[in-house]
């Protein structure tokens, strides 16, 4: 891939001249024909007649019908596979609850609450079973933060550049307000033994999914999560209750959770040893590497897009988050990576939470390649494509968190492209 | 009020009174569970030494049966190359430009394969297979490699001493360095 013409490069990102620029130019319609009784034929229909009546769950928009998840699953077994957030038809940080990603290991359990029961175990003083109704009367605590699929963006690793809208590459993530109760409580309740060290949840799907996580994440933020976005868990995202460990990736926000076993190593599994670790070029392979780290992606514009107007002002929109923390930077660059800009960031910027970010683009017919750089509160830098290769080779699989490059033809069109 | 509601009464508040703990107020609400956890359904994850293994025994032949029938489907008349994650083959490709993760290839220990297959598997129908099974199922996928003889009988206590080619092939990025 040839990099940017020259005068691309010099063409830098002007947002403080066109904050200006835009205040100037709004005004107010002026109803030339205010003395006329009779209304003009092409008032809406929407506004002649009285419109629809209550819902008792409210749905989008017919028009907005496109705004799907989009559904890879094996079709062998159509309860195995991925639905990835349309993240390029979002706006804001938090992911509505009918379009928060899903990974099911053999499908979503319609758990009756009322049978279902959480087990705690193992390396505790007495072991406790919990119902639903139970927990409810617990104190809880909300947490507004992302979980991201370990194998999100996966198709980066791939030699070939995909060609799938933002959200349909990278939208293994999402970002929610979890409310429930902060799982030490539960384990206090149970009196935890000093040789415990590890914690194997498992879940009640027809997996029984099972995975080791550290005592330490759990005593530390980690939250039996009961509510999403207000409302009680969907099923597909763990009802009646699951774990959600900011930061950490997916796998182990635990969903449909039944038990939590304490132990003093972890149980080696198949999702702590076959999968979720990452193949490095000398044969061996990174094991618990739980923490998402630091990424960003522009969903605005994004593939599957077209820049309509040339020239043409345009808002530059995505999302940053990290596992690590708080996002503190995000820069643009439109010449492929050989200068950068900062972009705004938009308040409230929460801990291991979406971050949104902006910027207004004056684009004039150049051919450019768009892309957003993360930076944490650790420092932590969003690597290059080529940086993260470098490191872990094409085999890893998992935490591909790599700059996402937008390219812009001199027709407006998007194309994903590698090698900025 | 009769003696033994009176003393109801006293143990409740004396019991509340200790609940209240330095984080928050709250009552707590679980049940004792110790049957509970020894019961086999709350026992399925089985660590490397293999000490929650179910007694029971298989052989590959029997295993191989039992892999036609109820795992080729997905996994391929061979164990690779179908829909499903491969199983078979592979050994010592992890260097390659190719690398295959299968069983046999990857994964550093034998008791992953009994605890996996006896939980999820078949994918139709998990929990439908006998720990005897189970066993000759693991026997079968574990031969094809060599890992163990054609003729070896796995069973609780041979699986946990099955030593997998890629048993060093992990490095723990936890605790952080």
């Amino acid at each position: 891939m040839k990099k940017a013409p020259v005068q691309s490069r010099r063409q830098f990102l002007q947002k403080a001249a066109l904050g200006g620029a835009l205040a100037g130019t709004v005004s107010l319609p002026i109803l030339a024909n205010a003395d006329k009784l009779e209304f003009p034929d092409d008032l809406p229909e929407w506004m002649r007649a009285p419109g629809g009546e209550f819902g008792n769950y409210g749905q989008p928009s017919k028009h907005e019908q496109n705004v799907i998840r989009w559904i890879s699953a094996n079709p062998a077994a159509p309860g195995n596979g991925v639905s990835w957030t349309p993240l390029h038809d979002l706006q804001g940080t938090i992911t509505p609850n009918g379009l928060h990603y899903e990974r099911h290991h053999n499908g979503v359990p319609q758990i009756d609450p009322e049978q279902h029961v959480l087990l705690i175990d193992g390396l505790v003083d007495s072991p406790l079973s919990f119902d639903v109704k139970s927990l409810l009367r617990y104190p809880m605590v909300s947490r507004t933060c992302f979980i991201e699929c370990g194998g999100n963006s996966n198709s980066g690793w791939r030699s070939n550049p995909i060609q799938s809208q933002a959200g349909y590459a990278h939208g293994l993530v999402s970002n929610a307000e979890w409310t429930g109760i902060p799982l030490k409580l539960l384990l206090k309740e149970a009196g935890i033994q000093p040789a415990a060290k590890w914690v194997i949840a498992e879940g009640a799907d027809a997996a029984a999914l099972n995975i080791s996580i550290p005592l330490e994440k759990l005593l530390d933020d980690a939250l039996l999560a009961l509510y999403q976005n207000g409302e009680r868990l969907r099923p597909e995202n763990g009802y009646p209750m699951r774990l959600v460990l900011p930061g950490w990736e997916g796998i182990l926000n635990v969903k449909w959770l039944r038990q939590l076993r304490l132990t003093d190593e972890p149980i080696m599994s198949r999702d702590e040893t076959s999968q979720y670790t990452e193949l490095l070029p000398d044969g061996t392979a990174r094991q618990f590497t739980f923490i998402n780290e630091a990424k960003s992606l522009i969903t605005s514009p994004s593939l599957g897009m077209m820049l309509p107007d040339n020239p043409g002002i345009y808002q530059i929109s995505g999302l940053a988050w990290s596992g690590r923390g708080k996002i503190t930077r995000v820069e643009i660059s439109a010449d492929g990576g050989d200068s950068w800009v900062d972009a705004e960031l938009q308040g409230p910027i929460l801990d291991k939470a979406f971050t949104r970010f902006s910027l207004p683009w004056h684009w004039q017919g150049e051919y450019a390649i768009l892309q957003s750089r993360a930076t944490d509160e650790t420092g932590y830098v969003q690597p290059t494509r080529d940086a993260l290769v470098e490191n872990r080779g094409k085999h890893g699989f998992f935490h591909y968190n790599a700059i996402v490059s937008w390219e812009i033809t001199e027709e407006g069109d998007i194309n994903h492209v590698y090698g900025f | 009020m009769s003696t033994v509601s009176k003393v109801l009464i006293t143990t409740l508040l004396f019991s509340l009174s200790s609940y209240s703990n330095a984080d928050t107020d709250h009552q707590p609400l679980g049940k004792p569970a110790e049957a509970l956890s020894h019961q086999a359904q709350w026992n399925l994850s089985i660590a490397p030494d293999g000490k929650a293994l179910p007694k029971g025994k298989g052989f590959a032949a029997e295993g191989k049966k039992i892999f036609a029938l109820q795992c080729a489907a997905c996994h391929g008349p061979e164990g690779i190359g179908a829909s499903a994650d491969p199983l078979m083959g592979e050994v010592g490709s992890l260097t390659s430009d190719y690398p295959e993760k299968t069983v046999n290839s990857y994964w550093p220990y034998a008791t992953t394969l009994f605890d996996y297959i006896r939980r999820s598997m078949p994918i139709n129908a998990p929990f439908s297979l006998t720990a005897d099974e189970v066993y000759a199922l693991s026997a079968y996928i574990l031969s094809q490699d060599a890992i163990i003889p054609e003729d070896f009988e796995l069973n609780e206590k041979t699986l946990p001493r099955v030593t997998m080619p890629n048993r060093d092939g992990f490095t723990a990025f936890y605790p952080e360095k």
